[in-house]
């Protein structure tokens, strides 16, 4: 993870977002990542949803656990603290920085091996405890630090750069948020900007543990033929099931549908999202249908990205432990010590 | 008739019972009962593995002395479990006392000539009085309480008003506990002689204002005024009910008055390894955090605990020590988690480690090690173990001054990073090692920087270059050599004569030492003694060693881990350490002490042949 500081100059002409940010105050260092890597495209895509989001970038906090894309947190908002945890475990530490200081956004970046694998019980748990945080894992089916070996989400009978058929079922990520208890799941590609930063949008500003399988090819190792994690595999099978606006607010839609063509699910703090209809009817808000059909996409090998699944009125870990409003960080020895007087009568009835 | 033993406030009573039958709380009632007579007493739960069925002891030691370590040995069995019948006879001291349930008749063989045996039908008793199969079981623990009361000369008014608090509102349970109370009692009256058991408890004034509690509930209570906000754990024995404690005095100590909201979380993680994420987690953003748990719960933190010694996150772990390796002895206590750790994770790390004596350096410790952990940016493990985690002991009330503030460490603020100071992460500003931090979120342009379990030069950019490498490490090294400065202090107790013998030790060895030192010193045999407090050791530490031609090493374990730490740290002569090890899950003994340091001091007074020759 070599640190190269991008230059600092910015074209003045460069458009302000309603926080006084340009766009580039939202990236981070050079990427040190293969030419072509999907990871590139996600970090792209999290730059502009932050931007076009209006985020102070010191207000995200970055975190990661192992791998190519634990290293992405690097280059992006470069303003914001980010924490390169160890093999599989960003939930807990992300649940923990959650816990200290319920006021920041939480952005969780894995990848498959991270998660899937050595992760999987840590990423199951942080979903059914509602963190609210943004988990987005770049899923390429394969490990690219090592060298190339399959992970836990490489399709049964994909084949490897070495010519080895994986025999293993395959983890599918979305299915296990939406079982583990996630109020937000969608998936998507990292070649699709469109639908990607939307998605990313909605996913940080949903007040629970939001979920993000982004299909993210490897080009050194997994973006051959055989491979079901290539751009050309994963541009011929993805099976879009709606194009998401995210509308935060009150603010005014101006996007103008056909009757018919969307759906509106309005979430508990008054944000919109704003489902263009993409060929089929599909519910997100049905818990049930959503598992369904991403369970049927992968019984006939569809890539079935979107918005999945969202409760629209989550409650997150701190509404469940109903702590303080102030973050917990903030409290000071008169909030949090009771004093002598109340250690006197425990003493007395210790006698 | 075997010899009758004679005992007033010095003696060990030993409950055997069958484990979830109940007996827990009546013992416990007969100990509080002694203590409010103003008499010390020293109980210690001897319990498996298990819910229900098992073996379980309850030993109370009445001694007016004060001695709160275990004795060995018992005065009076009141043997309950035909299981452990056998052993338990097997064990009284001879011309000691042996009570039990008398309904069935046993043959001779069951007892032993050299013991004074009291029989009480206690079955037939509850049988007669309660129709109801779990109140025959309950009631019948409090019947021999009531029938002990009447042998031992315990004062029945002081067990009605424990009962009084106990069942406070609950006047039914309260009237049928009193009940079955004087139904052990007027049965003892009429049909025992109490003048035939000859150990006495008597009205005394040792007990003062101490307070009697568990070591757990009290480092759960030190977390609480330390302020930890942050507590993530996941059960594992003994530690358990640490987590549960901090649970139960957060409930009452820590809710917004007008709001009712919690100014704390706690959160039962899914496994040791998240507790500690979660802990460092927290640590990082800026809440002061813990976890408690035991040792095979810090074989699965190691990794992060490495992250957090390298990345200098503030994290508190309490390690509630039982016998090992492995799963061990759960329900056992050992001190045999000081190397995994001390040194914990891969490449050079080192830790602090504090190791409180009792209940009340519990609560100091803890609450302490959450101001050590800010201000050395580490983890800080509070090194307690079964015996004063799980047994209630007599200490010192816990004390807590209102002018004390949190000290927070090195936190650059917002308004330093805009009036332009320099901010390195790893940057040592004071020539203590110890470098300035920011909180996530504090300044919008400056002050961010990127954690990381890899390696780093002074403003946390990574690097792999050998010499940035180097520098860091050795700067991790200085802030160990400051944490020997600030970290509690070992303690000196001198023998009132010269002597070249020296003994160190920690932790919950401190009562069962006192008394050992105690008959040391009676038999001829000085001792001065060195309290370790802390690690990284103190240079006291070292000078104690060499002031001494030979200093013993009382541990609980097999294989003198504290020694092994002095022996690291210092350069020094490793034969003039000798190791007192005892470590088969009891509690360590005066008894034992006393006879394995003059057992040795007694070898090395023998002259050498070659040395008598010359």
């Amino acid at each position: 993870m070599t640190f190269i500081a991008k230059p600092k100059l910015h074209h003045p002409s460069l458009v302000k977002n309603k926080a006084g940010f340009t766009r580039r105050d939202y990236e981070g260092a050079v990427s040190t990542l293969c030419a072509g890597c999907g990871h590139d495209s996600i970090s792209a895509a999290i730059i502009q949803a932050c931007f076009e989001l209006d985020i102070l970038p010191h207000q995200v906090a970055k975190l990661s656990g192992i791998g190519c894309s634990s290293k992405a947190p690097t280059y992006f908002i470069g303003a914001s603290h980010g924490f390169n945890t160890v093999h599989g475990r960003m939930p807990s530490v992300a649940t923990g920085a959650n816990l200290a200081n319920r006021d920041l956004i939480y952005l969780g970046v894995s990848g498959d091996g991270d998660s899937a694998s050595i992760g999987l019980g840590q990423f199951a748990h942080v979903m059914r405890r509602g963190v609210n945080m943004t988990y987005i894992v770049m899923n390429n089916g394969v490990y690219g630090l090592t060298k190339g070996q399959f992970s836990a989400t490489a399709d049964k009978g994909s084949i490897s750069k070495k010519g080895v058929s994986n025999p293993d079922s395959s983890i599918d990520m979305v299915s296990m948020a939406i079982l583990m208890g996630a109020t937000f799941v969608g998936r998507s590609f990292s070649g699709d900007k469109h639908q990607l930063v939307p998605l990313i949008k909605a996913a940080l500003m949903h007040k629970g543990a939001a979920f993000l399988d982004v299909i993210s090819p490897c080009v050194a190792f997994n973006n051959h033929a055989g491979s079901t994690k290539s751009y050309e595999y994963v541009r011929e099978h993805n099976e879009a099931l709606n194009r998401l606006d995210f509308i935060e607010g009150r603010e005014e839609i101006t996007a103008h549908y056909e009757p018919g063509t969307a759906t509106t699910v309005e979430q508990h703090d008054g944000s919109l999202l704003r489902l263009r209809k993409l060929g089929e009817d599909y519910d997100p808000s049905d818990k049930i249908a959503a598992m369904k059909r991403v369970q049927e996409g992968l019984a006939s090998g569809e890539v079935v990205t979107g918005l999945l699944y969202v409760d629209p009125s989550p409650k997150d870990l701190h509404a469940n432990l109903n702590t303080v409003d102030a973050p917990l960080n903030t409290l000071q020895t008169a909030d949090l010590c009771p004093g002598t007087a109340a250690l006197e009568r425990i003493n007395a009835s210790l006698r | 008739m075997p010899q009758a033993m004679t005992a007033v406030n010095d003696f060990v009573v030993k409950f055997a019972n069958v484990n979830g039958s109940g007996s827990a709380s009546a013992n416990e009632l007969f100990a509080r009962s002694i203590l409010r007579m103003g008499v010390p007493v020293s109980p210690r739960n001897i319990f498996p593995s298990n819910i229900q069925g098992l073996p379980t002891w309850y030993e109370v030691r009445v001694t007016e002395k004060g001695w709160l370590g275990r004795r060995g040995g018992v005065d009076l069995m009141v043997a309950m479990n035909p299981q452990t019948w056998a052993q338990d006879v097997k064990e009284i001291e001879p011309g000691g006392y042996l009570f039990y349930d008398s309904t069935k008749p046993l043959p001779s063989s069951a007892f032993r000539e050299d013991i004074n045996v009291i029989g009480v039908p206690l079955t037939a008793i509850c049988n007669a009085t309660y129709t109801d199969a779990r109140q025959r079981q309950l009631f019948k623990n409090i019947i021999y309480v009531g029938a002990l009361s009447v042998l031992l000369d315990i004062d029945p008014a002081e067990i009605e008003r424990l009962f009084g608090e106990q069942y406070k509102g609950k006047e039914k349970l309260l009237d049928s506990n009193i009940k079955a109370l004087n139904l052990g009692r007027d049965w003892a009256k009429q049909h025992l002689d109490p003048a035939s058991v000859k150990l006495k408890v008597r009205r005394a004034d040792n007990v003062g204002n101490r307070i009697f509690v568990e070591g757990n509930s009290a480092a759960a209570l030190g977390a609480v005024y330390g302020g930890a906000t942050v507590c993530a754990w996941y059960p594992i024995t003994p530690s358990s009910s640490l987590a549960e404690a901090f649970a139960a005095h957060c409930k009452r100590l820590r809710h917004d008055k007008e709001t009712g909201k919690a100014k704390y979380a706690i959160v039962q993680a899914e496994d040791e390894l998240a507790s500690i994420g979660m802990v460092i987690g927290a640590g990082w953003n800026g809440a002061r955090a813990f976890t408690a748990t035991s040792g095979p719960g810090i074989s699965l933190m190691t990794e992060f605990i490495g992250l957090a010694y390298f990345a200098e996150v503030p994290a508190v772990i309490v390690n509630v020590q039982r016998g090992g390796p492995s799963t061990g002895m759960p329900t056992r206590t050992q001190q045999s988690d000081l190397l995994s750790c001390a040194y914990a994770s891969n490449g050079d790390t080192k830790h602090v480690l504090l190791f409180p004596e009792d209940p009340r350096e519990c609560f100091e410790f803890t609450a302490g090690a959450l101001d050590l952990a800010d201000r050395l940016q580490t983890p800080i493990f509070v090194m307690t173990d079964l015996d004063i985690g799980m047994n209630h002991r007599l200490c010192k009330p816990f004390e807590w001054d209102d002018k004390r503030a949190y000290d927070r460490g090195k936190v650059m603020t917002a308004a330093e990073l805009e009036a332009g100071k320099n901010f390195g992460r790893y940057l040592d500003v004071d020539g203590d090692g110890i470098p300035f931090r920011t909180y996530p979120g504090t300044h919008p342009t400056k002050g961010s920087y990127f954690t990381r379990g890899t390696t780093k030069d002074e403003y946390a950019r990574y690097s792999e270059e050998g010499a940035v490498y180097v520098r860091n490490m050795e700067r991790l090294q200085k802030k160990f050599a400051t944490a020997a400065k600030i970290a509690p202090q070992p303690l000196r107790y001198s023998s009132p004569k010269p002597t070249r013998y020296g003994v160190i030790y920690f932790g919950s060895t401190s009562p069962a030492m006192a008394e050992a030192l105690d008959h040391l010193e009676a038999d001829g045999n000085h001792v001065n003694a060195l309290r370790v407090r802390s690690f990284p050791f103190a240079q006291a530490v070292e000078d104690f060693i060499h002031e001494h031609d030979k200093v013993f090493v009382v541990e609980q374990n097999r294989d003198g881990q504290l020694r092994s730490m002095i022996m690291n740290e210092f350069t020094l002569d490793a034969r003039k350490l000798v190791p007192v090890l005892h470590y088969d899950g009891t509690p360590i003994t005066a008894r034992f002490i006393a006879a394995d340091i003059a057992k040795k001091i007694g070898q090395f007074k023998v002259v050498p042949f070659d040395k008598a020759a010359s």
